[in-house]
Formats: C-alpha cells, structure tokens, sequence
C-alpha cells in the first residue's frame, strides 16, 4: 500500500505539540474509505433496483445497509475520539538504518480501542489495539537516511475500524526526534596508531582521569600504575592501579588523520574507528574541529562520540 | 489441521462463510454448473491457502472468467438483468476467490455478497426469507469487520459476531425510519424483466384437470377483510374469469365482452371489504357481489366487462390491495337478452353457441327436456336432478374422459370434480336453448378469528355456471352443489373423501394445530399488509394519520431529513466514549494542576520531561519562582515515589493550591 500522510485542512496546518494532548472531535477528521465510496454506490444501485422493482424487502435491506454505514461511521470516529497521545522515545539509529518512533497512547476510557495505526509520509506502523484504561506505545518505524537530530515532522494517527468503509484521522506534529549518527564507514581501514608516548598521552593517563579502583596485576602492566603499598597491605598479590580510561591503550580518533576528504565520509570513518575501538575495548578520544572528547572507555563514552558525530556541524 | 494452520485460514474462512450463506438460497435458481463451479473454486482457494501455492495462472484466471460470461449467456441468453446478471456475479465471485488477498479485495466481495443477498428478494419476500437474509447479513457485517481485525480466527468468532449484531441493531432504527418515510415512487424507471415465473391460480380457460391441479395446492390465492357484516357462505362466490366459448374439450372467452358498467340492480345493503391479491402474474381480479363502484388501480387501468369480468390491463406482477363495496345479491342484466329484446342477439347467440359435433347423448337429453318443460327454470331443475338422483361422485381423481368429454361423463363415468359438473351443465342448458356461461373463481375460504379476515387459497378455487332466465337475469348456479352441498358450506376438505384430502388440508384440519396454523397466517398476513405491501397509496395513507403534511413527498422528505438527523445525533450520544473513568492518582493530578499553571507562565513541560529536569528549567527561566518550584518537585516526588501516609500528600495539594504565579516575573528584580 502506497503509503502517505493523510491530508488535513490547508488553514489548520498542526503545529509542533508537547504533552500530553487528547484527540477531540476538533481535531479528527472522518472521510469514506475508497472501499466506503464503492459501498455507496453499491447502495445506490441497490435503491435504484428498488425503485424500479418496487420491492419492499430490497428498501429494507438496502436502507439497513445505509444504517450500519453510518453506524459503522460513528463506531470508527468514538474509536478514535478521546484517546490520549504523548511523544514517547525513539532510540538513536545510524544513518541506513529504521528509527522506531513510539507514541505513548493512552485509552481514558472502558472501551476497546482496535486497530489504531500510525502513518507518515515514509512508512507506516503496524495497527494495534488498546483495551480500555491502558496505555500502548504505537510504533511508527521511519527509515532514517541523514544524520543529525531528526524530527518526523507530520503524521497521522488513524483507524477504519470496525466496517473500513470510513477512516477517521488526525495530522500531528510532536516535539520529538531521533539522534542518527553517521553510517559506519564501510571498508575497514585501521586504527590510528595509538599514541604510545607521552605527550598528549600523558594528559590522558593524568589529570583527566579518575582513579576508578584496583584489580590484581596482569603480565604488562605498566610499573608506575602498581600500587605498592596497597599491594603490601594486601598479602602476595600485585595490584594494579586502574583508572577509567585505562582499560587499553588510549588512541586519539582525529578528524585530520582520515584518509577521507569530504566531511560526510570523514564521519562515517571516524564513526566506524570509534565502533571498532569501543569493541576492541581501547580507551579512544574524538578529535572534531570545535570539539574534543578525551580518552575514555565504556558505553556513555561511545555514544557521546556518536552524538557529537551526528551533530557535527549542526545547532 | 493445526491449530496455527486453522489461524492462517481464517480471514479466508471469514469471506467464504458469509458468501456461502447468501449464495446458499441462489441455487435452486441457479445451473448447477455455476453452484458445482462456485464451490470448486472455494475448495481450490482453501487448498492453495494451506500449501501456500498459486493454484490458477493468470491466463488461466482470464479463461475461466471467460468461460463464465460464455456459460452465462448459453444458459440466459444474457449477462444483464436479473437472472443473467445475478448468474454471472455468483460465477465471478466464485473465480474472485482465486485472487483474494488484500482485505480490499475480501471487502469488495463481501460487497458483491451484499448485492447477491438482496437480489435474491426478487425471487421471494416471504418472512422465513427475511429473517434467513437477516442472518445472512449478520454474517457479511462480520467479515467485514474481520477484514479489518486480522486478530479475528475462527476461535474468537463469537466477540466478532457479536459485534455485528450490536452495529445491525443499532442500524436499524434507522433503517426503519428510511423505509417509513422514504417517498416510494409508482411504477418501475424501465421495463420490468419478462419473468420466466409460472403463473398461478385460475387460467383464461378451462379444460379438465386444471382446477384440481389448484385444488391440491395450498398456495395462498387472497384474504379478504371484511368491515361489518360478513356474507353467509353461500354467497361467497368470489369471481375471476368467465367463459363463453366452447371448443368440445376447453372453455375460453376468445373476445372479450363489451366493457360497460353492466346493467344490474343490487339487492339487499351493500358490504364493504378490503381483498389482498397474490401476485399470479395474470390479468383478472376477483369481486364478490356487484360493486357500487369500480375501485381505481394504480398505474394499472381495469376494465370491468358487462358479464363482471374484471380484468386489468397489465398482469398483477405485485401484491394487489383493493377495497370494494359491492352487493351480494343482485340482478345482472334482466332485459338485455330477453329474446325478442333488440340490443344483444349475438351475445344471446354467444350464450347458446355449441360445437357443431360431439357429446350426441347429452343433446339428446337436453332436447328431451326442452320439449317436455315449461319453462327455462323447469329445464335447470331437471338438470340439477339429475345429478342429485343419480349416482355422481365427488372426486379430484376423476377416470379419464375420451372425445364426447360431456357424454362420458354424464352416462359413464360420473365421477368428477367442479369443473366437470360445471362443464357439462353449461353444455346442457346450452343444448337445451338455455343461455349459460361457466364462471370460475374461489368460493368460501377459511375464517382467521385472530385476524378476523378470510384466507383463500388454491385449493378454494371452483367452477360454476350462470344461466340467463326471462325475469331474473343471469342466476348462479352450483351444479356441484347438488353432488356435494357441503363443498359450498364447509370447504373443500368437507366435501371430498377422506382418502382423498391433500395432505395439506389435513394437517390444517387437525385441530389443536389449527390455531398455530392460522397465528402463522395472521402474522404473514401483517408481513404483507405492513412490509412487502407498502407501497406508494399505503405509505400516503399510513403516514397522513399522523400528520396530514406527511402525505406528500415534500413533507415525508422532510421529516426523513430530521428524523435521520435526530436519531444519528441519538445513537451518536449513545456510542460516546465515556472518558476519565480512570482517575490517574492525586499526586500525579496535582502535579499536572502545577505544571498548567507553570504552563501559562510560558513554560511547559515537555513530552517526556522528567520532574527535576523539569524544575532545572522552570527555576531557571524563572528564578522568582524557584523556591516554589523546587519544594512542589520535591512534594510531589515524595508524594508519589515516597514512603506511603504522611502528609506530604495534604502539603503537595496546599503547595500547589497557593502557587499562584504571576505571567511574567516582577518588573524589577531587586
């Protein structure tokens, strides 16, 4: 199904909204379905074959099947009407890849709310239900081809339950997003040399670390990080002072080491080089023009890398 | 079948129920190469469901639907209206199965099965059809929704077709309003389809074996409602046709007689009754009595013809109501025939007219009573006796009657039915110079006391003749009376053999069925008065009883507009989600009270703000407030996530009851 965002009146255009806001009958639009309109002119014929035959059972009929369209009108708008939306998070994703948006759906009331699905202009979520007094996060899955924080913009929330002969909607826009990093560079080109010297190296393994704590002495520990004198408090075993970065060589991810040029490719490179690093368990820094990220290791640090890679170059 | 196999059937199962169903009354009018087909390609869809392969090509598909309209029009001779076209869809909707996979398409065709199931009331309305169909519809409504609500198996098929029970319900009010106050327009926008269905009840002539064929019927011929007095039974000569011309085997009438108010003086006071005709697809309409005044068909002239024959000029293709007032007893055309009066000596001579040959023992007999009688009453006398002395048997099995029909029955037989007895009356007085025509009609009918009316039925149908006597007119006479006097006074199932009682009128005659027999028959008769027989005239005259603005178009149109309006407004209250049953905690509505109010001072919190990131931002862009903000945050925290009891509650809603802050901070801030 080609998938679009549903229209809305020009001169009620949705702006950006935060919170929690309830969908009122201000705010839902309800228009036949292309199957509706094919009902209606089912119906049409029907009453012209009436009509001509004078057959009571086929107005009956007939004006019974207007009925549940209308019914069926006012079951899709109340399955829509009241609901509470509220942005939910969308977990950061790299460029290529799908964010899956989720909006925090709450159903006030007793009644079951089926088949409530999400649309935008890129993609669509898969229609769910929400029993009475719950709240469901519905999923709106938006592929994701730029990096940077990222905003879906208009969508629509909507429904055709229970005939689908009506669809009932509203456009929205809410004031949420997704962070998407650079895509990782394909090809692997290796790690920058790690800075074995001191130098730089120095400022990594000093004063911008903090001592996190011992652990027993491993073959190649460096000798000024073994803590005598806890170690002779200790008993026989050598211990080794540990800092936060120090779980592997530091190494310096720098914008000017790539062999790539343009500044996409650079941060997809970099991107990739801090993937490998924080796998490889190296403690890495991030050198960008404007912005450096000392040497550390750890999750936190790998997705402030990421972060300031998306960003890199935006507000 | 495993169950997740059964799961994956569903949403086809769900279309091929519901079309089953509709489809199911179709097809005893249908080919039974189209049903055989339309089943075929189910099962292949079912098959191809579960092995997940595409059983049919799309050349493939294009032949069959080929082979289809070929198939169609060899059997119709047409595609279009409505037996070709009903033909063609249930074909189509078969090969549609084959490539069914969107729940679009399964939705189009229960479209189409919403088409089928009310083309099928052109074949029949009776109730059990409607209450069937409505069923039928039940089971449409369900797949739609099931199209819709993949969820939906087999399983949970209850909560489904519960649903669509409450959407059929709560559509009918409406549906009802429309077909109150709907204007009926008269007549049909194009020709009515030449239908194929046989024509029932009394034909336009007579030949041995055609009213006992009807006798054995239980087809409802008409009711009859009479307002005051009822006839006694032996007027309850209902007329249909009446025939002149004789061919020594079948009577017809081959030229109408002249339609003019016939010359007839009514005797007694006049009754009033209301007769509700069967469709039977032929042109004559019954009377009882001679009418004061010929009641006005809609859209369909009648012409009543001085021998008070009453025929219309388009077949009655539909439910027929009239009301007439009439006089039982009357004398019909008194001079007209004298012998010597001028005006009609070829009707006389139509009256006498006999075929040239045949049946040489009843002339012979006739003429044996023309010399010896006195007069023309005297010679219908001698006629009667005759069947009475004699032994004549009533029977609706009579032996077969060779060329002389008149003479093997009078001589040799003697075993016959009203048509007989009429039959040969008529041939008699003829034979003997007596004027004599054979009526047919219905006589007598059976009393409802529930519904207070009459019901005649197929089996009700009679022969009798009228013969013309000099100062009396045309003068009924029931030839068959005189063999069996108790067929006019209680029925037919009276008059007959025991053995002989169609099995019909047996079970009616049991008595403690007989009341249920009869309820059935009121309520049927409510259907069609109410339902099938509201037609233009019906729906003026219902509707001016409430509000004479209702009677025309205009005023009905309207009304439909406001009612609808009315009642859609109504259900639309009805159906309004009922909110905030669910209370979120007071901690929690205090705090949004707090952030309302944070929020008209510029500063709302955002989606997914949490509380003290919230209160970060807020004491920022507004430092003025920052010891209330603060201290609410922390109530609210402690209300909430804290330790049960205390009063943190009672301080949170003192709290946010006193933080009143201004729109903007103070101008000067010290």
């Amino acid at each position: 199904m080609a998938s679009a965002t549903l229209p809305y009146l020009p001169w009620r255009k949705p702006g950006v909204e935060c919170g929690p806001l309830r969908l009122t009958s201000r705010r839902l639009y309800i228009l036949p379905t292309r199957s509706g309109l094919v009902f209606a002119l089912l119906l049409l014929g029907l009453l012209v074959g009436a009509i001509n035959y004078g057959v009571s059972l086929v107005y009956l009929f007939t004006f019974w099947f207007v009925g549940l369209g209308v019914v069926g009108m006012l079951h899709t708008h109340r399955n829509l009407s009241g609901l509470v939306l509220q942005s939910g998070t969308a977990a950061p994703v790299f460029t290529g890849e799908t964010a899956c948006f989720k909006l925090r759906v709450a159903n006030p009331s007793r009644l079951l709310r089926q088949r409530i699905g999400l649309r935008h202009a890129q993609g669509q979520g898969k229609p769910d239900d929400i029993a009475g007094g719950c709240e469901t996060l519905l999923e709106l899955p938006l592929p994701q081809l730029e990096r940077g924080w990222k905003t879906p913009g208009h969508f629509s929330i909507h429904s055709a339950f229970p005939l689908g002969l009506f669809r009932c909607w509203t456009v929205l826009e809410l004031d949420w997003g997704v962070l998407v990093y650079p895509r990782p560079a394909a090809d692997a080109v290796p790690l920058p040399a790690p800075d074995a010297d001191d130098g730089e190296g120095n400022a990594a393994r000093g004063e911008g670390l903090e001592f996190d704590g011992l652990r027993v002495y491993q073959p190649g520990d460096a000798s000024r990080r073994i803590a005598w004198k806890a170690s002779a408090r200790g008993g026989d075993k050598l211990l080794t002072k540990q800092f936060a970065s120090t779980a592997g060589a530091s190494l310096w991810l720098s914008w000017w080491q790539t062999p790539e040029r343009d500044v996409e490719s650079r941060l997809s490179r970099l991107t990739r080089w801090a993937l490998d690093a924080h796998a490889a368990g190296l403690a890495y820094g991030l050198k960008l023009p404007g912005r450096t990220l000392p040497p550390q290791t750890g999750e936190a640090h790998l997705r402030q890398c990421l972060e300031a890679l998306a960003r890199h170059g935006q507000a | 079948m495993t169950r997740s196999s059964l799961a994956a059937l569903a949403p086809l199962l769900w279309l091929l129920a519901p079309l089953f169903l509709v489809l199911l009354p179709h097809a005893p009018h249908l080919p039974l190469w189209i049903s055989l087909s339309w089943l075929a390609f189910a099962l292949l869809r079912l098959v191809a469901e579960q092995t997940g392969r595409q059983p049919v090509g799309r050349v493939l598909k294009m032949l069959l639907a080929l082979a289809g309209v070929a198939g169609v029009l060899f059997s119709y001779g047409t595609v279009i209206g409505p037996a070709g076209g009903v033909a063609l869809l249930v074909y189509l909707s078969g090969a549609k199965l084959l490539e069914t996979h969107t729940p679009r398409d399964r939705l189009g065709l229960l479209f189409v099965g919403c088409f089928l199931l009310v083309a099928h009331f052109l074949d029949g309305q009776s109730l059990m059809t409607a209450a069937y169909m409505a069923f039928a519809a039940l089971a449409l409504v369900a797949g739609m929704i099931a199209t819709q609500s993949p969820v939906a198996t087999l399983k949970d098929a209850r909560p489904t077709l519960a649903f669509a029970a409450r959407l059929m319900a709560q559509a009918l009010p409406l549906a009802l309003l429309i077909f109150l106050l709907f204007p009926r327009l008269q007549g049909p926008l194009w020709g009515l389809p030449q239908q194929a269905a046989a024509r029932t009840g009394l034909s336009d002539q007579m030949s041995p074996g055609d009213i006992s064929q009807l006798i054995l019927s239980d087809e409802l011929a008409f009711r009859a409602e009479f307002s005051g007095a009822q006839p006694t039974p032996q007027q309850l000569y209902w007329r249909g046709p009446v025939f002149w011309d004789y061919d020594g085997r079948a009577w017809r009438t081959a030229t109408p007689v002249r339609a003019a108010l016939p010359e007839a003086v009514g005797l007694g006071n006049p009754v009033r009754y209301s007769l509700t005709l069967e469709p039977h697809r032929q042109r004559w309409l019954l009377l009882l009595g001679l009418p004061t005044q010929l009641p006005e068909l809609p859209d369909n002239p009648t012409r009543l013809g001085a021998d008070l024959q009453w025929v219309t000029k388009a077949p009655i293709n539909q439910r027929l109501r009239y009301e007439v007032e009439a006089y039982p007893d009357y004398q019909l055309e008194n001079v007209i025939l004298a012998i010597n009066g001028p005006p009609a000596p070829a009707l006389r001579s139509r009256a006498l007219a006999l075929p040239v040959e045949g049946n040489p023992r009843a002339r012979e007999l006739a003429q044996g009573w023309l010399d010896g009688a006195a007069n023309d009453e005297a010679i219908v006398n001698q006629a009667l006796t005759l069947f009475r002395a004699q032994p004549f048997f009533y029977t609706l099995n009579p032996p077969r009657l060779g060329a002389s029909a008149v003479d093997d029955f009078l001589f040799t037989t003697r075993r016959g039915f009203c048509e007989h007895y009429a039959s040969s009356f008529v041939f008699l007085m003829r034979a003997a110079g007596v004027p004599a025509r054979v009526v047919t009609g219905y006589q007598g009918g059976e009393h409802n006391p529930l519904g207070n009316y009459l019901i005649v039925r197929g089996r009700d149908a009679h022969a009798w003749a009228e013969v013309w006597l000099a100062g009396r007119g045309w003068v009924r006479i029931d030839p068959t009376a005189a063999v069996a006097p108790s067929r006019v006074e209680r029925g037919i199932a009276a008059a007959l053999p025991a053995g002989e009682r169609p099995g019909g009128l047996i079970r009616l005659e049991g008595a403690w069925l007989r009341p249920l027999g009869l309820g059935w028959d009121l309520i049927n008769n409510q259907w069609n008065q109410w339902v099938l027989g509201y037609n233009q005239e019906r729906q003026r005259q219902f509707l001016s009883r409430f509000n004479p603005m209702l009677g025309n178009w205009l005023g009905m149109v309207w009304a439909l507009g406001l009612g609808a309006s009315l009642l859609v407004l109504v259900v639309g209250i009805a159906l309004w989600p009922r909110l905030a049953i669910i209370r979120s905690d007071p901690a929690s509505r205090e705090y949004q009270r707090f952030c309302r109010a944070l929020a008209r001072c510029r500063v709302p919190r955002g989606a997914a703000e949490a509380p003290e990131d919230y209160a970060r931002r807020a004491v920022a862009l507004r430092p003025d407030l920052g010891n209330e903000i603060k201290r609410i945050t922390r109530l609210y925290l402690a209300a909430r996530y804290g330790p049960e009891g205390g009063d943190t509650l009672r301080d949170l809603q003192a709290g946010v009851r006193a933080f009143r802050p201004a729109r903007r901070p103070a101008a000067k801030w010290p």
